[in-house]
């Protein structure tokens, strides 16, 4: 076998925090060899980004390293800077998680390439620019010629994440490094992105690391598999090994807690499907529309949108970013207007409501937001945060409202004592929790909750999930579940609703939408899941490929 | 992190009765407002300005006279403003030099003239009392209506937008193109000497201008926020909305702002003054002895050092007390953990130990 790529031995990153050594990665070891993808996994803070980064030397200044990490048989931990600059983009290359971030927004996609390009080859304007175009084309962004002179705000999302790539194999590198390189896209084009990489890696012969919490993901990509836990590697093993064989007890959590397509069992409806009580909401052609904004034009966000949701139901809304779920979750509490239709709540009609009208009929509906970090207050301890509509529906104050808060703390299993805490003391998990609390504080008919665990580990989503179906099942609310994940959508949902460009396209019980979606976008969608299994990942692949 | 059902470590005992005073305490609820204030009494630094602009404050203003309208007192110490005694000469030929001694021996205490004598014999500490007095009034005013002004104007162009926005944010474009030395010569023109209390009210006026920008930034991108929606949702009005949720987030700018405006104040005082449209003879204020005096430097320098010792003392303990402010209010400020903590934490540990 020649020479790994990649070879990483005894590799320990140490951070100085507070005033001690604060490990972040520990003794790690292991090798990538040309054409080989090895992912690390791991939930937040496990060290995995911590890892990737140290291999060019990218850490904050108060790491310390030892070990050693050579690419090529050359050593590059501790090399000095001159050294490091000609390996990195040139042999090592990055792909970010979010590449509106990583791209400079003042310059072009072109330029950008054009730039790496030139410091690594000796290479004039005119040549670089033609094979910029050449690398555009490459990762298969529509008109090279034109992206090439765009700037990375007139691409979407997808796009972005295209023209990075075509950034990083500029110069053909030997190793690519991708940190979460599709987290924060669709599913649809996450599939698109994986076959672009899987087909660049066969093509150029390039060593992937590939960095993910996505178990999903590391089945359709990886080789070889490297789990971490709290800096330790847990295990290390081929992708078959990890997948079917698990042995560390926390792989198999892990692999446990991953949600699953189609796996949970039937779940009855609540009420009698031929005589459906009184909805809880109802939405009637709604359509929702973003008023124009000096040169930007009025947008369309939701367009003649009908759903009805009935006691102690919960309706799965699922759609991709910009489908407008959201927008329809918000609309529903009134917190933004809508231009058609009607909406009601408990059988008062909220478009024509008063701002006091809007207020009593509050009190039925909850919310939960997707941002645990922004969605409470920082500078109040969350025992206000709980105890505020309660105290602003005037039912509680003072000792009786402590009370409440206390009970409404035990509901969501967090301790009595953190309700003096502030937001940034809790983890994401618990800040969560904390939100759901919060939305139960008037124990409402209503709850929307706008994709409340896609910033959480699995397994805390998974806790959360089960949490939210325990006190669903004790309080009886009808539920209102915004997600673009369809394995958690699977888990709670008695119904799903599923959203495109503003419109619902398909609507109907789990299960048939589930196994025997009607519409073509449903079926796509369902399609792009990757599903935490390489082999039937790869069938699934085949399969998408061959429909396309 | 454990997978599965997530155990806390902190176990809280439910059984009742007064099982310890510590936990129960622990759990008890606090209002932003306990939190705040207690997080500003343990920042030391802060404590210590205060302490040190309350005793300038109550020093300053009862050494000397001091009179608004009808009510006001003679303060304590012997000499006014007006009076002239001869000058004394000093034992190194110079005269009127200050007779303050600290260092022990025989002429320790204040002596005759504790900051020495001005040019014509005037009580150079009596000068310095009602200079101070003059600054700090000034410096209160200003930070006080620009700071309410400019807060709230700021919060509402930023939380309501649009329209009244607009409105508002033209009005401070209006006024932020005149320069307020321009402003405080034309009202000391125009009305003549109005002594340093109205001057420092006109000067409020318009000095909000930069604050409520910077207040309505704050605004616009916090009233994005969730927990502004969230509050919303759970019934909160817009006053409850603006006060409770989204200034106390704002309060760290605020701060920063006001402390520094308050500093600017007495710079600005003491311009005007030196154009001869703010504190004009025979007042005085601490900028006026400065400017007054700025030629007797190499001679004289105390004529220098007592005005300066005030203005550095008073303009530094408001930054020190903006800064606790600002920390008290951030939650994300940590304090530093003491040996003493440590060994209290240890003891509570014990006691619970033995306990259970």
């Amino acid at each position: 076998m020649s020479d790994p790529v990649l070879k990483v031995q005894n590799y320990t990153v140490e951070f100085w925090v507070d005033g001690t050594w604060y490990p972040a990665a520990i003794d790690m070891n292991f090798e990538v060899a040309a054409g080989q993808v090895l992912a690390i996994v791991g939930e937040s803070g496990s060290g995995k980004s911590t890892t990737a980064m140290g291999i060019m030397s990218l850490l904050a200044t108060n790491a310390r390293t030892s070990g050693s990490i050579k690419i090529k048989g050359s050593e590059v931990l501790g090399a000095d800077n001159a050294t490091l600059r000609k390996f990195r983009g040139k042999e090592v290359a990055y792909i970010f998680q979010e590449p509106m971030t990583a791209l400079n927004p003042v310059y072009t996609v072109g330029f950008q390439i054009v730039e790496t390009l030139r410091t690594h080859f000796d290479i004039g304007p005119t040549e670089a620019r033609l094979r910029a175009i050449e690398l555009i084309g490459m990762v298969e962004i529509p008109e090279p010629e034109t992206a090439f002179d765009k700037y990375p705000h007139q691409l979407s999302g997808g796009q972005r994440q295209r023209a990075m790539i075509a950034q990083s194999l500029a110069c053909d590198p030997a190793l690519l490094v991708a940190d979460e390189p599709t987290t924060a896209l669709d599913v649809t084009v996450q599939a698109e992105i994986l076959d672009l990489m899987r087909g660049l890696k066969t093509r150029l012969n390039s060593a992937i690391l590939l960095i993910t919490h996505d178990m999903g993901v590391v089945a359709d990509m990886a080789d070889e598999i490297l789990v971490m836990k709290d800096g330790n590697t847990v295990e290390h093993g081929s992708a078959d090994q990890i997948f079917n064989r698990p042995q560390h007890p926390y792989t198999q959590e892990l692999l446990g807690a991953v949600p699953k397509l189609g796996s949970t069992k039937a779940r009855p409806f609540p009420y009698k499907v031929d005589a459906k009580p009184a909805p809880v909401i109802k939405l009637e052609n709604v359509t929702i529309e973003y008023p124009k904004r000096g040169r930007i034009p009025a947008f369309t966000a939701v367009k003649d949108f009908s759903l009805e949701i009935y006691p102690g139901e919960i309706v799965g809304l699922v759609g991709e970013s910009g489908s407008g779920k959201t927008t329809v979750g918000r609309a529903s509490i009134g917190l933004i207007p809508i231009k058609e239709g009607s909406i009601n709540i408990v059988g008062n009609d909220i478009s024509q409501a008063t701002l006091k009208e809007l207020k009593g009929i509050r009190r039925h509906t909850g919310i939960v937001f997707q941002d645990p970090a922004s969605s409470l207050n920082p500078r109040l301890p969350i025992g206000e945060s709980i105890g505020e509509p309660i105290f602003l529906a005037g039912l509680a104050k003072g000792a009786d409202l402590d009370h409440k808060v206390e009970e409404l703390l035990n509901s969501v299993e967090l301790p009595r004592s953190y309700r003096n805490r502030y937001p940034h003391e809790l983890s994401g998990g618990q800040r969560q929790r904390v939100g759901i609390a919060r939305a139960l504080a008037l124990t409402p008919d209503l709850l929307i909750a706008d994709e409340p665990t896609s910033a959480l580990d699995v397994s805390v989503q998974a806790r959360f999930l089960e949490l939210l179906q325990e006190l669903q099942g004790k309080l009886n609310f009808a539920c209102l579940f915004i997600s673009h994940d369809l394995a958690v959508v699977d888990i709670l949902a008695h119904r799903i609703a599923v959203m495109q460009n503003g419109r619902l396209v398909e609507s109907g019980d789990r299960d048939s939408i589930l196994k025997n979606p009607q519409d073509p976008y449903t079926q796509r969608l369902l399609a792009a899941v990757p599903v935490p299994n390489p082999a039937e990942q790869a069938l699934r692949r085949e399969a998408r490929l061959a429909a396309k | 992190m454990a997978f599965g059902r997530k155990k806390n470590s902190v176990e809280v005992s439910q059984t009742d009765g007064g099982e310890n005073a510590i936990a129960n305490k622990e759990v008890e609820g606090l209002s932003q407002r306990q939190i705040v204030l207690r997080r500003f009494v343990r920042h030391r630094a802060a404590m210590i300005s205060l302490f040190v602009l309350i005793s300038v404050v109550v020093f300053v203003f009862t050494a000397s006279e001091f009179h608004i309208g009808p009510v006001g007192w003679n303060g304590w110490w012997h000499y006014t403003i007006n009076d002239a005694p001869d000058l004394l000469r000093c034992p190194n030929g110079n005269v009127g030099c200050p007779t303050l001694t600290i260092t022990p021996g025989k002429n320790f205490g204040l002596g005759a003239h504790p900051f020495g004598q001005d040019d014509i014999g005037h009580d150079y500490f009596a000068l310095v009392m009602r200079g101070a007095q003059r600054s700090l009034l000034v410096t209160f005013i200003i930070g006080l209506i620009a700071g309410t002004i400019g807060t709230v104007i700021g919060s509402i162009a930023g939380f309501y937008r649009g329209r009244v926005d607009n409105a508002l944010m033209r009005l401070v474009d209006f006024l932020i193109t005149i320069p307020s030395i321009i402003i405080g010569s034309v009202i000391g023109y125009h009305f003549g000497n109005l002594g340093a209390t109205f001057l420092a009210l006109y000067l409020g006026l318009f000095a909000w201008t930069g604050l409520s920008r910077l207040v309505r930034g704050e605004f616009l991108t916090l009233r994005e926020r969730d927990f502004v929606d969230a509050a919303r949702v759970a019934g909160a009005s817009n006053r409850r909305i603006i006060f409770k949720h989204i200034l106390p987030n704002a309060v760290g700018v605020i701060i920063v702002s006001v402390t520094l405006l308050m500093s600017g104040a007495i710079l600005l005082e003491t311009a005007l003054s030196y154009l001869g449209f703010g504190v004009v003879e025979p007042d005085v204020s601490l900028g006026l002895l400065i400017s007054k005096y700025q030629d007797s430097f190499t001679t004289r320098p105390w004529l220098f050092w007592y005005p300066g010792l005030f203005i550095i003392t008073i303009a530094l303990s408001i930054n020190f007390i903006g800064d606790g402010l600002r920390d008290a209010f951030d939650p994300r400020q940590r304090r530093r953990i003491t040996k003493k903590d440590r060994a209290r934490a240890s003891e509570i540990k014990k006691e619970r130990e033995s306990l259970s």
